[in-house]
C-alpha cells in the first residue's frame, strides 16, 4: 500500500499487527509503546520526523480504546488524570526546550539515548525487585494468615514501597486534595503535579507518551492501585498525545493514513490487553512489565552502535 | 462425609474455572477472525479512498490537515471501540 503523505510504500498487514502487539501492551500495561511502534516504522523505510508525528497520532486513537474499557472496568481516576494534564504539558515544554538547548551545547542523540538507556534499566531493574518483593511478602502472609487475606479479589495491590507513597501523603502542602476514586484521602497538589511534570519531562526529551516512567511513578510514590494507575496514565496520554499530533499535524509530521491502518489492530489488541489486567494482580502487572523497558534500552543501544535512530 | 462434600465442590468449581477460561479463549480467537475481515472492509471501502483526499488536504493546508487528522483518528478510536465490544458481547452470548 502506498502512503502518499511520507511516500513511503508499506504492508498493512505489518502496520495492523505492529499496531496489535502495541494495543495489547497499552491494554495491559498502560503504556503508549512508543518504544517498539517508533523503531517499527523507523525499520520499514518512514522518515524520522514522520515516526515521531504518526506514532502520536497513533497513541491518540489506540488511548481512548483502552482509556474508555479502563473506565468501564473503574480503573481511571478522572480528577487525578485531568490535574496530571497540566503538570505533563509543562514537563513536556521543559523536555522539548533541554532538547532545543542539547541541539546547541552537545551530540543530541548521544546524550538522550545514554539518558534513555540509563533511565530504562533502572525502571525495569527497581520494578522487577520491588515486585519480586512484594510477591515474596505475600506468599509468606497468605501462609501465615490464610483467613486475612479472604476476599482479596486480583485487584487486590499492595508494594513493598507503601511506606514512601505514606510519607508523601503526610505532607502538608496546600492545597491539599482528595482522590476517592484512587482511595487517597489527602494528598498535596504539587506531589501531583510533580509526578506529572517528571513524566512529562520524560516525554518531552526522550519521546512518546513515557508511561513508562509516569505508571511506576503513580503507584510508588502517589500510591495510586496499580489498576487505577494504568487507566488514569492511558486518559492522561489520550489529552497529550491530541496536543502532540495536532502540532505536529501543523509542522507536516503526521502520516494519519499509516496511523490509522495501525490502529486497527491496535483498537483489538487494547481490548485484549485491558480484559486482561482483570486476571492478574497488581504485582504480577508490575512483575510482567519488568521485560519491556529492557526491550527499549536494547533497541536504543543498538541504534548507538550502529549509527541508526531507534527513537 | 464434609471434607468428601467440600472436595467435591472445589473440583466443580475448578472445572468451571476451566470451562470459562476455554470460552474467553474462544470467543476472543473469534472475535479477531470476524474484527479482521471486518478491517480489510474497511480498508478497501474507507482507507483506500480517503488516500487522495488526505494527500490534497496536506499540500493545501496544514491546519486543516492536523484538525481532520486528530478528528479522523478520535472518530476511529470511538467507532472501532464500539465495533469490538459489541462483536465481543455478541460472540461472548453465542459461546455461552
Amino acid at each position: 500500500m502506498d502512503f502518499l503523505i511520507s511516500n513511503v510504500h508499506i504492508s498493512p498487514v505489518y502496520l495492523v499487527v505492529i499496531g496489535f502487539v502495541i494495543g495489547l501492551l497499552g491494554g495491559f500495561f498502560g503504556v503508549g509503546g512508543s518504544f517498539l511502534a517508533g523503531p517499527g516504522l523507523f525499520a520499514v523505510g518512514v522518515p524520522m520526523n514522520f515516526v515521531v508525528g504518526t506514532d502520536l497520532a497513533h497513541i491518540v486513537g489506540k488511548s481512548i480504546v483502552a482509556a474508555k474499557k479502563h473506565r468501564a472496568l473503574g480503573n481511571v481516576d478522572i480528577k487525578l488524570g485531568t490535574l496530571m494534564v497540566v503538570g505533563t504539558i509543562a514537563g513536556v515544554e521543559a523536555g522539548a526546550q533541554l532538547i532545543q538547548y542539547l541541539k546547541h551545547k552537545a551530540n543530541v542523540d548521544l546524550v538522550v539515548g545514554i539518558c534513555f538507556v540509563l533511565v530504562l534499566l533502572s525502571i525495569s531493574t527497581f520494578m522487577a525487585w520491588e515486585g519480586w518483593r512484594t510477591t515474596q511478602r505475600r506468599r509468606n502472609e497468605a501462609g501465615s494468615s490464610k483467613a486475612s487475606n479472604r476476599g482479596r479479589g486480583s485487584k487486590a495491590d499492595d508494594s513493598a514501597f507503601d511506606h514512601i507513597a505514606q510519607r508523601i501523603h503526610r505532607i502538608k502542602l496546600p492545597p491539599m486534595i482528595r482522590l476517592p476514586e484512587s482511595g487517597i484521602e489527602r494528598i498535596s497538589l504539587w506531589a501531583i503535579l510533580l509526578v506529572a511534570f517528571v513524566g512529562g519531562f520524560f516525554s518531552g526529551f526522550l519521546g512518546g507518551g513515557a508511561g513508562y516512567i509516569r505508571m511506576p511513578s503513580m503507584v510508588y510514590f502517589l500510591g495510586i492501585p496499580t489498576h487505577i494507575a494504568v487507566g488514569t496514565d492511558l486518559f492522561e496520554i489520550m489529552i497529550s498525545a491530541s496536543y502532540g499530533t495536532f502540532t505536529h499535524a501543523i509542522k507536516g509530521n503526521v502520516d494519519i493514513l499509516i496511523a490509522l491502518v495501525m490502529h486497527t489492530g491496535a483498537a483489538i489488541g487494547a481490548q485484549i490487553g485491558a480484559t486482561a489486567t482483570s486476571y492478574f494482580a497488581g504485582p504480577r502487572i508490575r512483575l510482567a512489565f519488568v521485560p519491556l523497558p529492557l526491550i527499549g534500552a536494547a533497541i536504543i543501544i543498538y541504534g548507538l552502535m550502529t549509527g541508526h535512530h531507534a527513537k | 462425609m464434609r471434607i468428601g462434600s467440600l472436595r467435591g465442590n472445589l473440583t466443580k468449581r475448578h472445572q468451571g474455572m476451566d470451562g470459562k477460561g476455554k470460552d474467553s479463549v474462544v470467543s476472543i480467537l473469534i472475535e479477531v477472525v470476524v474484527y479482521a475481515a471486518l478491517v480489510v472492509a474497511y480498508f478497501f471501502l474507507v482507507l483506500h479512498f480517503l488516500g487522495g483526499w488526505l494527500m490534497d488536504l496536506y499540500q493545501r493546508d496544514k491546519r486543516v490537515y492536523a484538525i481532520a487528522a486528530l478528528f479522523l483518528i478520535i472518530c476511529q478510536g470511538v467507532l472501532l471501540e464500539t465495533v469490538t465490544t459489541a462483536l465481543l458481547r455478541w460472540i461472548r452470548s453465542r459461546v455461552d
